[in-house]
């Protein structure tokens, strides 16, 4: 039975997704976000989880995950080189910079 | 995410004490920066230097809209790193991003290989010394060896020790970011139990001999073209359950991998003997100290949200390029050291000597050049083995290399210098003073062929021993030493001493 | 200056095809166009706002130069010398790239996007950067941190998104030409709803390279004009394989202006049309359907054979999309950190803050809601833990619609239904709500999750409200000629209806006079 088109098509799945939650989420991907701004987007994003979740189970196993649409493989370059920026154009839109390097504040973290 | 704020140093247990609780179970990370013209996803030079941000595009700068394109020659690197290694070559693999922020990295995600690695389930034997000095081959499993890419390289500006923490701002070059790296990863080594940090050390020199013989990387640890990462887990003797494991970084010579495993086996070891628990986290190694201290935790935060790279597409070897790829493959390690020591008449001795040395390559290279095999083992493994073992650098990054070691011997077979001379010239390389001819000069050590001045050194000698000379006159010429070690003396050493003899013998006979 | 008519000739209300016929005569010069053109910007974009950088330098630099090798019987093909707008997500040379965001404000490009290069080789004049929903993510270009474009047709209502900006340039008479971007429809449904002509290339068919990244694998620029025949015209320039995308099709474009041109005669007998079933019934409006059917009506009159077509995972087009898209957004929009270019914002109240500090301030100040809200779905779509039961099931819904395409278009050549479920919405009117923004989306989404070439033409005004009505028509992955030969014969069936172009009938637009409501 096809789904009414018009519509996202609800599951009626409940998705949880926490204000703690989304406030993690923003922590991974480096978004400080404002109290206010976190009640707003909590309730959002779960009608929308709600929302998408309804193409849960629509594949079966046997169903490959396509990634590109178009199925090219071995797209490569030869190992020549090519001309590079000169240092001025690579550092041009740097919000500050030092001893031709780009400039950024104190690193807390450790390299990974 | 802690970071360590302090140094102190840990509690350790003997060596002894922990085999007796525990079995240590290893595993090696090694990344290689490959030797090609440019970098993996761009056409920018891949040799590191140069003067900052200027091997750099907006595709390695991680500009917006800028895409990546696969080098050719780095995959065929890694394919052929991969049968070197005994692995499956996958036929058909993908790129992923690996997400996490951190500035010398462009995009904010490094694009590598996750669960579709280039090489899967290889093994590489490695020949360990044991202490009743026989020679064991270990075979350390490799889980996969795939494809990424480098990051950039800060300088962190303020703050007392130059070092990320207390700086007060960091300058980034992205020269470095993008060049291609390979990922070796082994699988869990058990059953290593008191060889575990030889079997470590072992296993890294193997493999860059391999990565040398390949020719696909520099693999020079001390310039990070190859750099080693020891994981280590401790489990109650005989229980067969995996410990928590630790990830020590920065660790840049074969014996410091062997000094970070050990380290941390007695570490772990009296953690958890103090009934505390070990943290998963990753663990800096401190060269000149010997010990590792806190880095980052890893934990469940810890999230990289891997996905198949969208703007790249699956690398699919043929089997007909992997099965070409296997033709160019370097001689076996166990075959081509039967036929080394057999060309060179080694004695077993001698050829362990050299292997433990991690100076096989280079004697080989040394001769290579025309040095006789034993002058090219002897000036390896006296001089330049000692003073790398002293500094904990590898013998190969000493900074003397097997041309030079071969011109200096020339210099010793054609006279000109004698092996006390030599000495000194080595020395005046490992000083970074120049080649073996600019460091004869400077320092003044060519022997003196002058046959004048060397006639006159004989005749003062024989005037100041009278009573040597009469012994000689009187044919005991083992009293001959006595005369040449005075007229050395004199010389400062830079004389041929046989013919110092040769002139003795002639005045006086 | 205004448009009116009473101007001896007004090189502004000229097709593209037009111009580069009156400049190969030498009836006017590229320099002579360009500033019509950019005199037309100066006098109603102040109320479209469809352009966030006009470069009238370097605009005419390029005409004068493309006058000099039409002098020396030297041009560089048919459109050198006709002028084009370029949306703001493709890298400019020394122009303002800012992608409708904050975060990019003043970022200045060392180098050109592929398109761009393209375009300047072929002698086009760059008039300036068109806006855009930020960062692509939006149908209205209300998402735009430089405000909203509004619909030539009705200034209070918007033009579409996330290529308004294209879309309303080329509607309003600013440009006869614009280079768009389509996701999940940013090219067509801007089209549909400003009575413009929009195409959406087979992925893989116009180079990325330069295109700021929405979603990688959903991503293609392609043309936005007032004719088909404009649209094949640029779309040969701008396509065609190119190195820097590995993404790209190694293989030569089919002859679009040629199937264009084959497509005026209006003969289509023997082809055979599949109305896609799931996309052309409830939920669209009234109007939009009328016109949508009055179109098949045209097509079986030039003797198309019309069928009904269904594509039942079509309507999990639109939940796997905003899956794929979030995930894919959320990775490269990470680039934007304040480290290397863009805004940089220190938080308040915090001596000597750290890199992780600064990039959580200038994040949450550079970006707006829609682009956060997508980037926090994104995230949580790839986490440990979801990436199979979201991502992963994304992507096998994508399998599952490439196989209705194949099977589709096993029994017809190309499918048809209307771009977009509505006219042109009130401004505000769905911004706070992104579901029912969202379903704009709905009939587009499917080609770019499978990479066939789709095109929107107008059908005609609807009824209830006198606003454009979009026609989209589907063809397989490399066959984008036949949406030029189908195109080509109903744009000429619906001119010989209304008797010239529809976009005659948008309202007189000059500076502090609203358009009637």
């Amino acid at each position: 039975m096809p789904q009414t088109p018009g519509s996202i098509g609800s599951s009626g799945a409940r998705v949880e997704i926490t204000r703690d939650e989304v406030a993690h989420l923003a922590d991974l991907a480096r978004i400080e976000l404002s109290d206010a701004e976190l009640d707003h987007l909590a309730p959002q994003l779960r009608v929308i989880l709600e929302s998408v979740a309804s193409i849960t189970g629509v594949a079966g196993d046997d169903v490959p995950h396509t990634s590109h649409a178009i199925g090219l493989t071995n797209v490569f370059r030869d190992d020549v080189v090519a001309p590079c920026l000169t240092a001025e154009e690579a550092l041009s839109g740097a919000p500050a910079q030092e001893q031709q390097r780009f400039s950024v504040p104190r690193i807390l973290g450790d390299e990974q | 995410m802690t970071i360590a704020m302090t140094t102190a140093p840990a509690t350790l247990m003997s060596f002894e004490d922990v085999l007796a609780s525990y079995d240590p179970a290893l595993g090696l990370e090694v990344h290689v920066e490959l030797n090609t013209n440019t970098k993996m996803f761009c056409g920018c030079p891949a040799h590191f230097g140069g003067e900052p941000n200027t091997h750099v595009c907006p595709t390695c700068l991680g500009l917006p809209g800028a895409m990546p394109v696969v080098n050719a020659k780095a995959v065929e690197s890694a394919i052929r790193i991969g049968l070197a290694l005994n692995c499956e070559i996958a036929q058909w693999c993908r790129f992923a991003r690996k997400n996490y922020f951190y500035p010398d990295m462009p995009k904010n995600f490094q694009t590598s290989q996750y669960d579709e690695p280039i090489c899967f389930e290889g093994y590489l034997d490695v020949p360990v010394d044991t202490p009743d000095g026989q020679t064991q081959i270990f075979r350390v499993e490799i889980e996969r060896a795939h494809m990424e890419e480098d990051t950039g390289k800060s300088l962190h500006i303020g703050g007392a020790t130059g070092r990320i923490q207390g700086a007060d701002y960091s300058l980034v070059d992205y020269n470095r970011a993008g060049i291609p790296l390979i990922e070796i990863v082994t699988k869990p080594i058990l059953g290593a139990g008191a060889l575990a940090p030889e079997v470590a050390r072992a296993y890294v020199s193997q493999l860059r001999e391999l990565i040398v013989a390949l020719g696909v990387s520099e693999a020079r640890m001390d310039q990070g073209n190859l750099r080693a990462d020891v994981n280590l887990s401790l489990s109650p003797r005989g229980s067969g359950v995996l410990g928590t494991r630790t990830e020590t970084k920065n660790v840049n010579s074969f014996r410091s991998v062997e000094r970070a495993a050990r380290y941390e086996m007695q570490r772990h070891a009296a953690v958890l003997d103090a009934g505390e628990t070990i943290l998963q986290e990753t663990r800096h190694w401190h060269e000149n100290t010997g010990v590792t201290t806190s880095g980052r935790e890893k934990s469940d935060a810890d999230d990289y949200r891997y996905f198949p790279e969208p703007d790249l597409v699956p690398v699919a070897p043929s089997r007909e390029w992997v099965d070409q790829l296997r033709t160019t493959m370097p001689e076996n390690p166990t075959a081509r050291r039967a036929r080394l020591q057999a060309d060179w008449g080694f004695s077993d001795l001698e050829m362990r000597d050299t292997i433990g040395a991690g100076a096989l390559a280079l004697v080989e290279a040394t001769i290579a050049e025309g040095a006789p095999p034993q002058a090219a083992r002897k000036w390896w493994l006296s001089d330049l083995a000692r003073r790398a073992n002293d500094t904990g650098v590898d013998i190969a990054d000493l900074g003397v290399s097997p041309a030079q070691v071969a011109r200096v011997q020339q210099l010793v077979d054609d006279g000109s210098l004698n092996d006390k001379l030599a000495r000194q010239v080595f020395e005046g390389m490992l000083a970074a003073e120049g080649e073996p001819d600019e460091i004869v000069a400077a320092r003044g050590l060519a022997i003196v062929s002058d046959e004048g001045a060397l006639s006159e050194a004989v005749d003062a000698a024989i005037a100041a021993n009278p009573g040597v000379a009469d012994k000689i006159r009187d044919g005991k010429h083992a009293a001959a030493g006595a005369l040449i070690g005075a007229v050395m003396k004199q010389m400062r050493g830079q004389a041929d001493a046989g013919r110092v003899r040769e002139l003795i013998l002639e005045k006086l006979g | 200056m205004s448009a009116s008519t009473s101007t001896p000739v007004d090189w502004t209300r000229r097709t593209a095809a037009e111009l580069a016929d009156a400049l190969a005569v030498g009836e006017v010069t590229s320099v002579e166009l360009t500033q019509a053109h950019l005199d037309r910007i100066a006098a109603v974009d102040g109320d479209v706002h469809a352009f966030l950088h006009v470069d009238t330098d370097g605009a005419l630099a390029a005409a004068a130069a493309a006058d000099e090798r039409r002098r020396g019987g030297e041009p560089r093909g048919r459109l050198d010398g006709v002028p084009i707008a370029v949306k703001d997500v493709l890298a400019t040379r020394g122009l303002p790239t800012t992608c409708g965001s904050k975060i990019l404000e003043g970022w200045v490009p060392p180098y050109d996007a592929t398109v761009v290069a393209r375009l300047r080789a072929a002698g086009l004049p760059l008039l300036g950067k068109t806006n855009m929903d930020e960062f692509a993510m939006g149908s209205s270009t209300e998402h735009s941190a430089y405000g909203p474009t509004h619909n030539p047709w009705d200034l209070d209502r918007i033009p579409g998104g996330s290529g308004g900006g294209s879309a309303a340039a080329v509607a309003a008479f600013e440009a006869p030409l614009a280079i768009g971007t389509d996701t999940g429809g940013s090219i067509r449904q801007p089209g549909a709803v400003t009575g413009t002509v929009g195409v959406k290339p087979t992925y893989g068919g116009v180079s990325r390279y330069g295109l700021v990244a929405l979603a990688n694998s959903l991503d293609q620029a392609g043309p936005v004009t007032r004719t088909v025949l404009d649209s094949a015209l640029l779309h040969e320039v701008i396509g065609g394989h190119d190195p820097r995308d590995s993404t790209s099709i190694d293989e030569p474009l089919p002859a679009l202006v040629d199937a264009a041109r084959k497509g005026t005669d209006g003969d289509l007998s023997g082809l055979r049309v599949g109305v896609i079933a799931e996309l052309s019934g409830k939920g669209y409006q009234a109007g939009v359907l009328a016109r949508f059917s009055e179109s098949l009506d045209l097509l079986r009159a030039a003797g198309a054979e019309v069928v009904e077509v269904s594509c039942p995972n079509f309507v999990h087009a639109l939940a796997a999309y905003y899956l794929i898209l979030p995930a894919e957004a959320s990775s490269n929009l990470a680039k934007f950190d304040a480290m290397r270019y863009g805004l940089r914002v220190l938080p308040d109240g915090v001596e000597s803050p750290s890199a992780e500090e600064v990039m959580r301030a200038s994040r949450d100040a550079g970006f707006g809601d829609e682009v956060k809200r997508r980037i926090i779905l994104g995230t949580y779509a790839l986490s440990s833990g979801y990436y199979e039961a979201y991502y992963g099931t994304a992507q096998k819904v994508r399998t599952l619609i490439s196989r209705d395409f194949e099977a589709a278009f096993a029994q017809v050549d190309v499918l048809v239904s209307p771009t977009a479920p509505t006219t042109a919405f009130k401004l505000g009117e769905k911004l706070d709500d992104p579901i029912a923004m969202y379903l704009n989306d709905l009939a587009t989404i499917p080609a770019n999750l499978a990479g066939v070439p789709g095109m929107s033409l107008p059908s005609g005004l609807a009824d209830e409200d006198g606003l454009p009505a979009g026609f989209q028509i589907l063809a397989p992955a490399l066959a984008d000629d036949r949406l030029y030969r189908v195109g080509a014969a109903l744009e000429a069936a619906l001119l010989a209806k209304w008797g010239g172009p529809l976009l005659d009938r948008v309202p007189e637009l000059s500076r502090n006079e609203r358009a009637p409501r």
